[in-house]
């Protein structure tokens, strides 16, 4: 699965995109999993409510199942106008 | 209906005469223009606007879309710029065409209101004090409810 990083998120873990094994069943349960990697990714996934997800680039919540996905992206509150 | 996610700048005054053109038919034409403001008082060295290829595009022809099913709208257009901007640029416009005013305008705020808060951009500013995220505003969310 491609996982992405946009804005302050993709500072914070230092790469804009990564391929990751995963068995996560949800968007909650990769986030689990990514911050049980490295500090960094605690860091950057220690407040969850400052951050947005989009699964298969579609807005969603971190409740959403991502078994089928192919692409999670995570960013902060988009600032677009 | 026009999507246009572009770095390049574009004239938005030959954008506008060019959707306008030969439009008998539709009797209001809006256009909003959002333009890079220095906040910090003449320290804005610059900004730069991240998106996310392909969400972007989709996220911005879905809310057109729902503008166009929401209101009577002869035709849509919207574009907006990524990568480095200064003070002054223009950062995006939308254009609405319709029969009458009413439609032209509220379809425009509609897009304009779901533009800041739905299409993955995200604005970093470059002040004299360093760089920093734009944090988004409460006020963005909340003007989604008056839809």
């Amino acid at each position: 699965m491609d996982i992405l990083y946009f804005a302050w998120v993709r500072e914070r873990i230092g790469v804009p995109k990564e391929t990751f094994d995963t068995k996560a069943a949800t968007v909650a349960d990769l986030v689990d999993e990514l911050r049980a990697r490295e500090g960094r990714y605690d860091v950057a996934f220690s407040d969850l409510s400052a951050l947005r997800v989009a699964v298969d680039q579609e807005l969603t919540d971190f409740d959403a199942p991502i078994q089928n996905a192919s692409e999670v992206a995570f960013f902060p509150p988009m600032t677009g106008g | 209906m026009q999507v246009r996610v572009q770095s390049d700048p574009f004239d938005a005054g030959a954008e506008l005469n060019a959707f306008a053109k030969g439009r008998q038919d539709l009797g209001a034409i809006v256009t909003f223009s959002g333009v890079v403001r220095d906040t910090a008082d003449g320290g804005l060295r610059g900004m730069v606007i991240e998106h996310y290829p392909g969400m972007t595009e989709r996220a911005l022809q879905k809310i057109a879309q729902d503008a166009a099913e929401r209101w009577s709208l002869g035709d849509v257009l919207v574009i907006h710029r990524y990568g480095p901007l200064a003070a002054g640029d223009i950062i995006m416009m939308v254009a609405t065409a319709a029969r009458h005013r009413k439609d032209a305008f509220e379809a425009a705020e509609y897009l304009m209101d779901y533009l800041k808060s739905r299409a993955p951009f995200w604005k970093k500013e470059q002040t004299t004090d360093g760089s920093d995220w734009v944090e988004s505003k409460e006020e963005d969310e909340q003007a989604l409810t008056r839809w």
